[in-house]
């Protein structure tokens, strides 16, 4: 896509208003799933991405996801995109055939190279996996970065996939890294907090069961609780200012997507609602230790923000969001994710890529429609995928189409 | 090849390199025998033989007590404690510390069963008690969560002491490591410490 030489430089937004959401305006993937070599150069419009079942599609979208920090929107362990090469040849097109047989059988390391456009200019971003380790590794404007917190100084991702179709139906922490991962676009030190209290817990959880709760030298445990008490609270704080600032956001419906109540729920919250900061910790700090000889037979702790659920309600039917209906439950969050943008894009003057996997498929067509129109008018940079390019034309004309087959990526700018 | 494949596997075991790099580092050696291999064999063995761990501060150095300890030109009153040897040699190069250091050996971690006996804190008390002229002690762990854990807990095995416990000021960031970071904010955290 050439599209890229029009408004890349500094030609996006300078004349519009002064919000400016995150674009890659370039993204080139190696031996990263089914991909050996492939890329695109997007203009910082929307994305749109068909091709047949299985192409790479949202491999394409997991890898944007992972120019933000953590795991990518499948979760996975940091090798596991390494283009595994194919089991036997005839099922595979002739590209998958080399590099097989590199060095003892090991597998190369994926990497994705991305320049992302922003309010603040580009930044040319760099992942992969350490070829040497099990870990990720991140360069920035070609200087490693220390950690892949650093992403989030650059650029927010967001994402909607199939899998999160459950997401008010299965466990709270699902729930949480959604929330957690809206927080970054506001906060990008957030990331490095929750990667913090969740070391410190574990920390805490595997002294409690080698010393027990009595063996273990109890300033040791102390130490360890003060980390949990410090950056806990103030993970549940951001969440709650969070939660509180999508409820307000979600009162409204946008067009037919509905308008939701947003809340947390969780000791610490009550807490935080109850009193301050400071006696939140305090309080925090003494459940903690009095939970010592529990935490040492159950394991974990019994205590604090990784115990706290994200509330969603369907405002107009007054109903619990896991008693809505499949249909019901995808809108709302739409509506929370596109509410998210408008905030992001108020308050910090910028937005979040919007990653939307086979979102448009199962939407009727005036919602489709309305999300379109949504997307545009925020001005997003929001990837969709489908199978199908028919079901993208309330797009066309208005964005990037790139056609995924046989892990080969080309502008689709043809209309049918 | 039995040499060079030893060669290599003890190379991968240097921070920083794995088998790939091993492989490239033992190739450029055997290129570069007499100019670089032969010295670096020699330098090796010599370290091997001279270099010896400070028994009062664990600094790395040709004489125990080392260079550090017994300058008479530094601070007795001020101890420095700091997870490892490469910490007190980044703050070495940062040049604004008169005083003296104490080298822990790392940080508490039970997930990687290390405990309190398995550093130098009880080394570090006995440095303070008695008739000691040390009044104060600057903790630069690193900020990251064990580097915080463990200056948690040394700063309560101090509370007793009656030492004054200070920690390197803001200007490190979040999750930073004293290794990374320039002299230039080095300096000025350890001016800027603050008391615990
Ligand atoms: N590590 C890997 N190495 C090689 N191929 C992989 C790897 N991981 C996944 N794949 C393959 O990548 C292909 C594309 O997967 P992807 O999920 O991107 O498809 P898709 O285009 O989204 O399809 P669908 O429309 O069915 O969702 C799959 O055939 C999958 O088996
Ligand atoms: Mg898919
Ligand atoms: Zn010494």
């Amino acid at each position: 896509m050439t599209a890229l030489a029009n408004n890349s430089e500094g030609g996006v937004g300078s004349h519009r208003a002064a919000i400016v959401p995150a674009a890659v305006t370039r993204l080139r993937l190696t031996d990263f799933r089914n991909y050996t070599a492939a890329g695109l150069e997007p203009s910082g419009r929307p994305v749109v991405l068909t091709g047949p079942n299985g192409a790479g599609k949202t491999n394409l979208l997991e890898a944007v996801s992972l120019l933000a920090p953590g795991r990518g929107l499948r979760g996975v362990q940091v090798s596991e995109p390494d283009r595994r090469p194919a089991a036997s040849a005839e099922t595979r097109t002739a590209s998958d055939v080399d590099g097989g047989g590199s060095e003892h059988g090991a597998r190369k390391p994926w990497a994705i190279a991305a320049r992302v456009a922003g309010p603040a200019g580009t930044v040319d971003i760099g992942t992969g996996r350490d070829p040497e380790a099990e870990r990720r590794l991140v360069r920035v404007d070609g200087h490693p970065a220390r950690n892949q917190q650093a992403l989030a100084e650059h650029v927010a991702v967001v994402w909607l996939t199939p899998q999160m179709d459950r997401l008010f139906l299965d466990g709270g922490g699902a729930r949480r890294r959604f929330l957690d991962r809206l927080i970054l676009g506001f906060d990008p030190a957030h990331a490095g907090r929750v990667g913090a209290y969740e070391q410190a817990m574990r920390q805490r959880a595997r002294l409690l069961k080698e010393r027990g709760p009595g063996g273990a030298d109890a300033r040791w445990l102390d130490a360890l609780e003060v980390q949990m008490v410090e950056r806990g609270v103030a993970i549940a704080a951001a969440r709650r200012d969070m939660a509180d600032r999508l409820d307000r956001a979600c009162r409204q419906a946008e067009g037919p997507f509905p308008a939701a109540r947003v809340g947390l729920a969780g000791d610490l919250d009550d807490w935080l609602d109850g009193g301050s900061a400071l006696a939140a910790e305090e309080r925090f700090q003494e459940r903690l230790r009095a939970a010592r000889p529990r935490d040492a037979e159950a394991g974990g702790a019994g205590v604090g923000p990784h115990r706290s659920d994200l509330m969603v309600r369907h405002a107009a039917k007054g109903l619990p969001a896991d008693q809505c209906s499949t249909g019901e439950q995808k809108a709302l969050l739409i509506a929370i994710v596109l509410a998210h943008a408008r905030l992001s894009g108020a308050e910090t003057g910028t937005g979040p890529i919007l990653l939307l996997d086979e979102v448009a498929a199962h939407l009727d067509g005036e919602r489709r429609g309305a999300l379109y129109r949504r997307l545009l008018d925020l001005g997003l940079q929001a990837w969709v995928t489908g199978t199908d390019r028919a079901i993208f034309e309330g797009l066309e004309g208005r964005a990037d189409f790139f056609r995924v087959e046989a892990a080969a990526i080309r502008p689709d700018a043809a209309a049918r | 090849m039995q040499e060079i494949d030893r060669l290599i596997q003890l190379l991968a075991r240097l921070p920083g390199l794995g088998p790939r790099s091993a492989r490239r580092a033992a190739l450029d050696l055997v290129r570069k025998r007499e100019s670089l291999m032969r010295p670096l064999a020699t330098a090796l063995a010599e370290a091997a033989d001279a270099i010896r761990t400070c028994s009062t501060c664990g600094n790395l150095d040709t004489a125990d007590p080392c260079h550090i300890c017994t300058d008479e030109r530094r601070d007795p009153t001020l101890i420095c404690v700091v997870e490892q040897v490469g910490d007190l040699w980044a703050l070495e190069r940062a040049a604004g510390f008169k005083g003296r250091y104490h080298v822990l050996g790392g940080v508490l971690s039970a997930l990687d069963g290390v405990g309190p006996e398995d550093l130098t804190i009880a080394q570090l008390l006995a440095r303070v008690g008695g008739d000691s002229p040390v009044t104060e002690i600057i903790l630069a762990t690193n900020l990251t969560v064990d580097g915080q854990t463990t200056a948690h807990y040394i700063t309560e095995r101090l509370a007793e002491s009656g030492v004054r416990v200070t920690r390197l000021a803001h200007g490190v960031p979040v999750g930073g490591e004293l290794d990374y970071l320039d002299d230039g904010t080095l300096s000025a955290a350890l001016k800027a410490r603050q008391a615990l």
